[in-house]
């Protein structure tokens, strides 16, 4: 890891929603130039952390600081000259449905640079040759699969060569060679332009494969953090059922209820 | 391509939404009748107008030559001082031209007839109409109708002793 | 009896907050014209998908409604021997009230789901998170242009179904019913006033266009990410809108036409 000061800096986050705590006292260091994984349960607020250091969510209580500016701390227009330096991938890959792959991918060097069009067309066939669907720039977002769809939106992500990436669950719902193509997809791009990298995650086997550094969040705290290596070895009980993917440990397959007996005897109360 | 046919169909569609609009402006609407001010003003005094409300008709012979503009009352002569604009190309009537507030059936809107003079020279922009006749209210030709039908009974009476 | 005070405390408090969003909505919207005005096509391409796509039921709508009111207001005004004025009580009712409130219905019916639906699903695709992060304000790249599109397109449909309509009234009265056709238009004509009807129609139009599609945005952009969230807004936008402009039209008419 490298000495020199994080990209991003967040200290003592707190974020609720109405009554519901999601994050509760969140310590976490994004080093520059690694690939950092936050990996947790479905519904701990993984995309939501990604919200919080994209501003496009406030923290109740604690700072995040991106390049050393306090992102919530930004006016509107600042914030949107911060994010011209991050790339966010979303799950869906949120594409313009209304335009075609090629506009997509050129639609932020239209509305942040003052290239020629010429210009602009060699970038986004470039982008597009990246991720290996230069032949597919004339088809509209609607006809493409969804690991396509995905590899469109990182395109679009890294159009602006941003210092920053942030993946949300890059590998949900993929099948397994898709899943594959975009392991390799943020591996290569990591290893060539090697920009700040943040993977969001649950797929634990893929994203160790590329993560330096390992964040696990459960119920709103870090419960582990360090090496894939490190988090492997950890001697905590819940880290190592995440890990492994075990059905049952400290994370009860059971929703809370009553005994099963009492249940299926008294059910008038249900 | 398909970028100029989406504009060509919006471009179409403003038109045709303009066009609707002169339509009604022009077709359907008095702008083409009134020309907006497009005559020559004149006044009259009226002791009373009764009912009578800015745009009224003034006719002539029947046939609209303008329309009532503004109705003022002048605080001096207690009269209620009325202005009509009458179209450009009647400009042939003559100057002592006589203004009666008139009304369109038994409970109908009034309007000012103009009955024409003798005089050979023509109502202009600022002519005034000397000779006018205030509209009939209903309750004063009531009140007047009585009065007289009382005035006949009791006068006999007030003849005998 | 405290829980029901309290719910009642609540939902009004809900209400008051979603008015203010609402209006904060507006505020952004309307900042965003500086923005839009240097890229006139995306206005354009509103222009296409408010304005040219509802034109088909706008001009069938005021054909039927004029040829409805020809064949009605005949039967009346005959009675009174006073077919004549047929002109004038079609185009009134078309100039006055039908044209921009059925107009603004309809827009609604048409236009202003299809507006939420679009933004809602934008939103629950997080098309509109994602300009969000590329440092493109979806409210003014998005939001705005289709605002302004409502605006300029609903005074111009108004002004269509009021002209098809009386030219629907003209082919029932003059060419079914036997109204003389100099006399559907000269009594019409001398009676319509510009400023008092027509004017005050296209005034209306504008104040409906502006209403039923601040109302369509604010639904989709306000809605819940989800199917059930995005059809709820959609019902919502049309439920309100009309609402809104029965509501408006009366405030309107009595400040225009009550003396």
């Amino acid at each position: 890891m490298s000495k020199e000061e994080p990209l991003v800096k967040i200290r003592g986050l707190r974020f609720q929603r109405g009554a519901r705590v999601i994050f509760d006292g969140v310590d976490m260091d994004i080093a520059r130039g690694s690939v950092t994984a936050v990996m947790g349960p479905s519904g701990t607020g993984k995309t939501t952390l990604l919200k919080l250091i994209g501003g496009q969510l406030r923290p109740s209580a604690g700072s995040i600081e991106f390049n050393g500016q306090r992102v919530h701390e930004l006016g509107h227009n600042q914030l949107f000259e911060l994010r011209k330096q991050m790339g966010m991938l979303f799950q869906s890959g949120a594409l313009l449905t209304d335009l075609s792959v090629f506009d997509n991918v050129a639609y932020p060097l239209r509305e942040h640079t003052h290239l020629p069009a010429s210009m602009i067309r060699k970038l986004v066939l470039l982008k597009l040759e990246a991720v290996g669907l230069r032949g597919a720039r004339e088809l509209m977002p609607a006809e493409l699969s969804g690991g396509m769809a995905r590899r469109v939106a990182l395109a679009r992500a890294i159009a602006l060569d941003p210092m920053m990436v942030m993946y949300d669950e890059p590998f949900t719902g993929q099948d397994p060679i898709s899943m594959a193509v975009l392991v390799k997809l943020i591996h290569d791009l990591n290893e060539a332009s090697r920009p700040t990298s943040v993977i969001v995650s649950h797929d634990v086997a893929e994203t160790a494969s590329i993560a330096g550094q390992i964040y696990v969040i459960s119920e709103g705290k870090v419960v582990a953090k360090g090496t894939p290596e490190a988090i492997a070895a950890s001697s905590s009980e819940w880290v190592q059922q995440f890990m492994n993917g075990l059905p049952d440990g400290p994370a009860r397959f059971h929703y809370p209820a009553r005994a099963l007996a009492e249940d299926l005897l008294g059910g008038r109360h249900a | 391509m398909q970028i100029r046919s989406v504009e060509i169909t919006v471009g179409a569609f403003m038109a045709a939404g303009i066009v609707a609009l002169f339509f009604l402006a022009l077709q359907v609407s008095n702008l083409s009748s009134l020309g907006n001010g497009d005559g020559f003003k004149i006044t009259a005094r009226f002791d009373n107008i009764g009912g009578l409300k800015v745009k009224a008709p003034v006719n002539m012979a029947g046939v609209r030559v303008g329309r009532v503009s503004d109705i003022r009352f002048d605080g001096q002569s207690y009269e209620a001082l009325v202005t009509m604009t009458i179209e450009r190309q009647y400009n042939t009537i003559p100057d002592d031209t006589f203004a009666k507030i008139y009304t369109a059936g038994l409970l109908g809107e009034q309007y000012i007839g103009l009955e024409a003079g003798g005089s050979s020279d023509y109502l202009s922009e600022g002519s005034e109409l000397a000779m006018t006749q205030s509209a009939l209210v209903l309750e004063e030709i009531i009140g007047q109708f009585l009065f007289n039908k009382a005035g006949e009974g009791v006068k006999p009476e007030g003849e005998t002793p | 009896m405290l829980d029901q005070l309290a719910r009642l405390g609540r939902s009004g408090l809900d209400y008051l907050a979603s008015v203010g969003r609402a209006h904060l909505l507006l505020l952004r919207i309307l900042q965003g014209l500086s923005d839009m005005l240097p890229r006139p096509r995306l206005l354009i391409q509103q222009l296409f998908s408010v304005g040219v796509l509802s034109v088909m039921i706008i001009v069938v709508s005021g054909l039927f409604v004029g040829m409805v009111l020809g064949l009605q207001g005949h039967y009346v005004l005959s009675k009174f021997g006073a077919a004549e004025t047929l002109g004038v009580m079609v185009a009134a009712s078309l100039v006055r009230e039908l044209g921009p409130v059925v107009t603004a219905l309809l827009f609604a019916g048409r236009a202003g789901s299809a507006l939420t639906a679009e933004i809602g699903l934008m939103k629950a695709t997080e098309q509109l998170s994602g300009l969000e992060m590329m440092a493109v304000d979806p409210i003014k790249r998005v939001l705005t242009p289709r605002f302004f599109a409502g605006f300029i397109a609903m005074p111009l449909l108004a002004a269509l179904f009021s002209a098809i309509g009386v030219v629907g009234g003209h082919l029932v009265g003059v060419g079914l019913l036997g109204v003389d056709s100099g006399a559907y238009w000269s009594q019409m004509q001398a009676t319509i006033d510009l400023h008092e009807d027509i004017f005050n129609g296209v005034i209306k139009s504008l104040v409906f266009g502006f209403t039923c599609t601040w109302i369509a945005l604010y639904q989709g952009y306000d809605s819940l990410p989800t199917s059930a969230g995005v059809s709820r807004a959609t019902t919502r936008t049309v439920v309100h809108s009309a609402l809104a402009v029965l509501g408006l039209d009366f405030i309107l008419t009595a400040l225009m036409f009550g003396e």
